[in-house]
């Protein structure tokens, strides 16, 4: 077999586990967009704000710590104390419902039928507000985040395709739990829309608001619920992302990726993010080995997303798996 | 005058309950424009209750006073002999109060019997773990559910079109299914805001004929909103009388019909 093949193969796996990652932030968008009619642009920050909170968690970090030191003119930063990751997990948890509830009862409530535009613009001044808030509460500094995810090679692969090609894929054993991770969460959300009453709720609020209610369903529960499911995926995305390339601002731009994974998945549709964010993955890992960096200088990986999407854009605007715009005149 | 306790014996003979639901001296505004004056009235347990008017009279403010979307500045509801406080629309649904809406609000991108079947969240308990994993409780309860949403599916007749997305049904049928999803509910009360409104004359009679059927076979109290005079006096056992917000007259069809101010109100009065 010819090295450039099995290279390419390689290629290819290493950006479905890419894809699985930009996935998980697409899951986040696409869950308050489907229940709310929101394009949700802060569902990056929320990633970002929800790993910095784990790691301060962890840490026993003095939350607004620099902010207290500069009026009092003390000197805390720790507590002192760590906690594990698992009960780490469940308090970063519990400070996401508490924002989810903090977000509807002083943004959306006052914003219930108005304009996708006024809604998408009040969730850019989260984005922003999210972002300062999670400075001054964690300090603006890149973090470690190890909740002791595995890392590194995964021999198993590499060994088994040596044996096979005679030369052994890099596969980061990370990356394999990511995939397992998301799998597992689409999974959970489909079985939770599709055969609960709070999911049933969920789809009925996302369609008619009137008719939600005159059943029974409380608004104001389900959009906090489905904020909170948000930064529940945001803390899983914030996770990984965190313990793959250390929590720190940029994590915030893995938002604009998802984007692009939108656009081909389709605003719409769970399985859409996922498909639409390995597409991505691989796409643009395939194109840079094949033709960016052979041919065009290589750094392709940057704006392949969004080309393909704008190609998308023009040819199937709903996406590969949205609901199809049907105008009726 | 009737008695809140005793019922008394309709037109077509069939014997109607104490008071359900009682509204005091309702006022509702909207600014400077009152939509509802001082009105009262009250609703018995299993009877056809109607409001008619001419347009603009005030009928759906009316009932949405009942099902909680409109909070009216004065007067008070009663419901199963108690005060209601003020409350939201969801809250009043889960008191047992089903509506359905003049211009149809159901979840089109489900289908029928998924529709039919956000009308029984009232009615589901179970936790959401086992609600996920489909067993003790939750599958207790989600299969009693839907036998007798099959039931009510059955009886309105839409079998045929149980799996079709509600979007793509003819308007007719939209509204029988929202008659089921409101049914589904096992409501006390079920409002019905112009059932027949855009109808042709062979679905007005279909719905009709399900309005009575409901009543009959699970003794529904139906509040109704129409229209159609003729259709009004064919179903309904007492009628409330608005124009201008005021209510201007209240009985049996008969008694409604040789009313002067309601034949006024329909007719017009010459002035001179």
């Amino acid at each position: 077999m010819p090295d450039q093949l099995i290279w390419g193969m390689e290629v290819f796996l290493n950006g479905l586990m890419a894809g699985v990652l930009y996935a998980l932030v697409a899951l986040g968008f696409v869950l308050i967009f489907k229940a709310s009619g929101i394009f949700n642009y802060a569902q990056g920050v929320m990633a970002l704000f929800a790993a910095l909170t784990l790691v301060g968690i962890m840490e026993g970090q003095v939350p607004f710590a620099h902010l207290i030191n500069a009026i009092f003119g003390t000197e805390v930063h720790h507590f002192g104390w760590h906690v594990p990751a698992l009960a780490a997990i469940l308090l970063t948890m519990v400070v996401m419902v508490a924002l989810a509830w903090v977000v509807n009862r002083f943004i959306f409530r006052h914003l219930v039928n108005q304009e996708p535009i006024i809604l998408f613009m009040a969730t850019i001044g989260l984005a922003y507000f999210l972002e300062g808030f999670g400075d001054i509460m964690w300090g603006a500094d890149i973090k470690k985040l190890d909740v002791g995810l595995p890392q590194g090679i995964n021999l198993v692969i590499d060994e088994i395709t040596y044996g096979i090609f005679d030369y052994g894929f890099f596969i980061d054993n990370l990356d394999l739990v990511a995939t397992g991770v998301a799998a597992a969460l689409v999974i959970a959300l489909v079985i939770f829309a599709q055969y609960t009453k709070q999911g049933r709720a969920m789809r009925a609020v996302a369609d008619d608001h009137q008719a939600a209610l005159s059943v029974g369903i409380s608004l104001s529960f389900i959009w906090v619920m489905v904020w909170s499911l948000a930064g529940f995926v945001a803390l899983v995305a914030g996770i990984m992302w965190g313990t793959k390339s250390g929590v720190q601002f940029s994590l915030s731009l893995i938002a604009l990726k998802a984007l692009p994974v939108l656009m081909l998945g389709g605003f719409t549709s769970i399985p859409g993010a996922i498909v639409g964010g390995l597409l991505i993955g691989v796409g643009e890992k395939i194109f840079e080995f094949a033709i960016g960096a052979p041919y065009l200088g290589g750094a392709t990986e940057i704006w392949f997303a969004y080309v393909l999407a704008l190609i998308f854009l023009v040819f199937r605007p709903q996406g590969l798996f949205g609901e199809k715009i049907i105008e009726r005149v | 005058m009737l008695d809140a306790q005793e019922g008394y014996i309709t037109e077509d003979g069939r014997k109607i309950g104490g008071v359900v639901m009682e509204m005091k001296n309702i006022t509702l505004r909207f600014g400077g424009v009152v939509a509802i004056k001082d009105i009262s009235f009250d609703i018995r347990e299993g009877e056809i209750r109607a409001i008619i008017g001419p347009n603009g009279a005030g009928k759906s403010s009316m009932l949405n006073v009942i099902s909680g979307f409109y909070n009216p500045q004065e007067g008070e509801v009663w419901y199963k002999g108690k005060k209601r406080p003020q409350m939201k629309p969801y809250q009043v649904a889960r008191q047992g109060i089903a509506r359905t809406f003049q211009n149809i609000a159901l979840f089109e991108g489900m289908t029928v019997l998924d529709n039919v079947m956000t009308g029984r969240i009232r009615q589901m308990n179970a936790g959401l773990f086992a609600q996920a994993i489909w067993k003790g409780k939750a599958e207790r309860e989600e299969t009693q559910n839907r036998e007798i949403v099959e039931k009510i599916i059955d009886f309105l007749e839409i079998q045929h079109i149980r799996k079709t997305p509600v979007g793509r049904l003819p308007y007719g049928l939209k509204k029988r299914v929202e008659l089921a999803r409101a049914l589904a509910a096992e409501p006390s009360i079920l409002l019905l805001d112009e059932p027949m409104a855009g109808m042709n004359v062979e679905e007005k009679e279909d719905m009709s004929r399900f309005v009575l059927d409901v009543n009959d076979e699970f003794g529904t109290t139906i509040v109704l909103i129409e229209h159609d005079m003729g259709v009004v006096m064919d179903l309904s056992d007492r009628v409330v009388v608005m124009d201008y917000g005021k209510k201007i007259g209240d009985g049996t069809p008969s008694e409604v019909r040789n009313n002067q101010e309601v034949i006024d109100a329909y007719l017009g009065v010459a002035h001179d």
